[in-house]
């Protein structure tokens, strides 16, 4: 039998390590641009333009970026999304001002270039629409917290179990949003709308997993198939380890599927799903049950890895 | 016990049958106009919100006029022939706002001008300080008070019509003033006799079949009635619905800044405007995304769990079909967010599926019978499906309430899918995929543990 219990240590060290990076690219990202993420237009304001861009010589994203420049939107974001298109993100400017651009690009590069997808977010829309992406985190994540409490009242401690599902949820959560942020200064990737639903998905994905798991570990108490809680635990992730891959590696089937061939739209989007539903997984049997164990044994100097082993 | 189960699988069979019936035919229909409601990223189209000056109104008549805009904006949008196009009046910022969705349309940009909000003719002189054209202004009395008016379509009577003239057989537009349009015109063109009287579509002059600005010069004094010549009849006929639907009694445009504020008329408070070529494109990605993703789970499936697969792979179709017919009857307006959604059920629904058969394997693995597993595995599993699943719900439920915000329609639909796919997943699993395998199981066609991907008991 595989003992994750005993390997306790290693997953702490891992997670510390990646939320350490998560910390590291948030307040970088909070230094440099004042955010801790890199904020889309759905939360500042702004126009984002789908430029098809056909030309007989390719258009390098280098070359489409300085005649933007020279056109006056210095403060111009552009991405290459593959097949001569760009999107490029702008300030508040109108369709009619969006054709322009595009009639005056097609004119310096000597290319047809065509507006596909035009997207304008007023700045008051947008300071509501990133009030609101706050409060629904917040609402989702309490409403997570009193359905864990509530599914295992009858455990000797429902408040442990719902503390460590949800630590490994905010594990989660934190870990993405630092991946994101380092995407944000190293490949200019902004965050959107759809990234807080992404998030929000992969919550409910991550509990999902956790629940599953806790209620195997809720069962095998009940059968009393050992005395020593930490077996009991390293026993139902055994038990479960099956379904948790399966279901895991099903979801991950489809999902990249639509990453690899699903286009740029909603690329960063399903990212988030991706990266989710690894980190969920992992987090599942890795943090929030082996947590219910060092609460349970108070071994917290598991917990510090790096720290001299008791002896 | 085995002929209720026989009565399930007819229910289940039926059920298919039904709604299989319900989303074809699948060649053409499904994504389109007769098949399933596509929204505006894969149909093309645009979404629009105007924010309305109210300013000028009296408080207590403010619903009621903005009642009026929605039905003047329903009707242009009718007679521009756009099927399943919305238009709301909504609230943001205490603020009136109203909401048009226009989808499939191949030309936007013209259907946004015509739509829009600045169908009003305007007549314009020569200014010669200027040296540009300027609106024409008279002055006209309005209960007893002198104003000051710029001559446009706002006082036309609204039934204007196209004829062709008898000469020339080409078309008028034919135009009556109404009271206040009639003191302007007598004065602006007693003053403008021998002079040319330029006609503009909101800030672009409105130009002939040949490309060029309709200028006429004024010959009489015009007091009841007029016509305007020069232009195509699809642009003539086009511009007479439009003014004889009434003009919008408001600016609409969007307000700006803080205290004080600043309205910018025509300018709208969100736009997504999306190509019909891109949204063409997109479905076909994530079809082929679907597809390839739909067979790397089918060969997982039968590989790992082989006949076990097989009938979690048969309930996947049905489930497949019964969720797309649902949408159907719905409606649920399907985006691109919505298929990833619809994508990421499809793998979920497969985990319902998996705790029943891990359960079952323990069982066989645990030495019961076949059928004692089967019963065994789909009673442990259910209270792991039940709790797992509440999660998603929340989050799901916390989405369509963002989604339901302003400008987050994308949100919204790809919440509403993973909602009601979770929530079929559910059924499928435990109706469906439980008839098929007590059916099967008791007929003891298959009956070798290893087809259920356990060896057999006493190999080890």
């Amino acid at each position: 039998m595989i003992d994750f219990v005993g390997r306790n240590r290693w997953f702490f060290l891992v997670s510390w390590i990646l939320v350490l990076i998560g910390v590291l690219s948030l307040v970088v990202s909070q230094v440099r641009l004042d955010a801790p993420l890199r904020l889309g237009i759905d939360f500042t304001g702004g126009t984002s333009v789908l430029l098809q861009v056909d030309s007989d010589t390719e258009i390098t994203l280098g070359q489409l970026r300085a005649e933007v420049v020279a056109l006056g939107y210095d403060e111009a974001r552009i991405q290459d999304a593959g097949d001569g298109d760009f999107i490029m993100y702008t300030r508040e400017i109108t369709s009619e001002v969006a054709r322009e651009l595009a009639g005056d690009l097609a004119t310096a590069l000597d290319a047809e270039v065509a507006i596909v997808d035009y997207y304008l977010v007023s700045e008051a829309v947008a300071v509501r629409t990133a009030g609101n992406a706050f409060i629904a985190v917040t609402i989702a994540a309490v409403a997570m917290l009193f359905y864990i409490v509530w599914a295992f009242r009858r455990m000797p401690k429902p408040f442990h179990w719902g503390t460590c599902a949800v630590i490994a949820l905010a594990h989660d959560v934190f870990i993405i949003a630092g991946i994101f942020a380092l995407l944000g200064l190293i490949a200019e990737v902004a965050v959107d709308a759809m990234f807080i639903t992404g998030l929000l998905a992969v919550v409910g994905y991550s509990i999902n997993n956790t629940v599953v798991i806790f209620d195997r570990i809720r069962e095998n108490m009940a059968r009393h198939i050992s005395p020593d809680f930490a077996q009991t635990v390293n026993t139902s992730l055994v038990d479960t380890l099956t379904r948790c891959m399966n279901t895991a590696l099903t979801t991950l089937f489809v999902l990249l599927a639509l990453l690899l061939f699903g286009g740029a739209t909603i690329q960063y989007f399903v990212l988030v799903l991706v990266l989710g539903v690894i980190i969920g997984t992992y987090s599942s049997i890795c943090i929030s049950s082996q947590l219910l164990v060092v609460w349970e044994k108070r071994e917290w100097s598991s917990l510090l890895p790096w720290a001299k082993r008791p002896a | 016990m085995r002929s209720r189960n026989i009565a399930l699988l007819i229910v289940i069979l039926a059920l298919f049958g039904l709604t299989l019936w319900f989303i074809t035919p699948l060649d053409r229909s499904v994504l389109g106009r007769d098949g399933l409601r596509l929204g505006l990223d894969l149909a093309g189209g645009s979404y629009l919100i105007y924010q309305a000056d109210v300013t000028d109104i009296d408080p207590a008549a403010r619903d009621e006029t903005m009642r009026g805009v929605k039905e003047i904006i329903e009707s242009r949008v009718d007679a521009l022939g756009i099927a399943e196009s919305i238009v709301q009046v909504k609230r943001f910022e205490g603020e009136y706002s109203i909401a048009i969705q226009l989808p499939g349309i191949a030309d936007i940009e013209e259907a946004k001008t015509m739509v829009g909000l600045v169908t009003v003719l305007e007549f314009r002189e020569w200014g010669e300080s200027e040296q540009e054209w300027i609106p024409a202004i008279g002055t006209a009395t309005v209960n007893g008070e002198q104003k000051e008016f710029v001559l446009s379509s706002r006082y036309f009577k609204e039934r204007t019509f196209v004829t062709l003239d008898d000469w020339t057989r080409s078309p008028l537009l034919i135009f009556e003033w109404d009271e206040i349009g009639r003191q302007l015109s007598q004065q602006i063109t007693g003053r403008l006799l021998g002079k040319q009287l330029a006609i503009y579509l909101g800030d672009e002059p409105l130009l002939d079949e040949e490309g060029r600005p309709i200028a006429p010069t004024v010959q009489d004094v015009i007091t009841e009635s007029g016509q305007i010549s020069g232009l195509g009849l699809p642009t003539a006929q086009m511009l007479s619905r439009f003014l004889n639907a009434g003009r919008i009694p408001v600016p609409l445009g969007r307000w700006v800044g803080d205290e004080p504020k600043v309205f910018e008329p025509g300018v709208p408070l969100y736009e997504r405007t999306v190509d019909a070529t891109l949204g063409r494109d997109s479905i076909d990605k994530s079809m082929l995304a679907a597809g390839i993703g739909i067979v790397l789970l089918v060969i997982f499936m039968l590989v790992y769990y082989r006949f076990l697969g097989l009938i979690a792979c048969l309930s996947l179709g049905i489930y497949g079909v019964v969720l797309l017919a649902i949408f159907k009857m719905v409606p649920v307006t399907l985006t691109l967010p919505g298929v990833a959604g619809f994508i990421l059920s499809l793998g979920m629904a497969v985990d319902a599926n998996v705790l029943i058969f891990e359960r079952i394997r323990e069982e066989l693995r645990g030495g019961r019978s076949l059928g004692a597993a089967v019963e065994a595995g789909f009673n442990r599993a259910w209270t792991a499906i039940r709790d797992s699943n509440i999660t998603t719900f929340i989050a799901c439920f916390v989405l369509i309430w963002l989604g339901g915000e302003l400008g987050a329609l994308m949100v919204r639909g790809f919440a509403l899918t993973l909602l009601i796919g979770v929530a079929l997943s559910m059924f499928t699993a435990i109706v469906v995929t439980r008839t098929f395998l007590r059916l099967i199981v008791g007929s003891h066609v298959v009956s070798n543990p290893a087809a259920y991907g356990v060896r057999p008991i006493g190999t080890k």
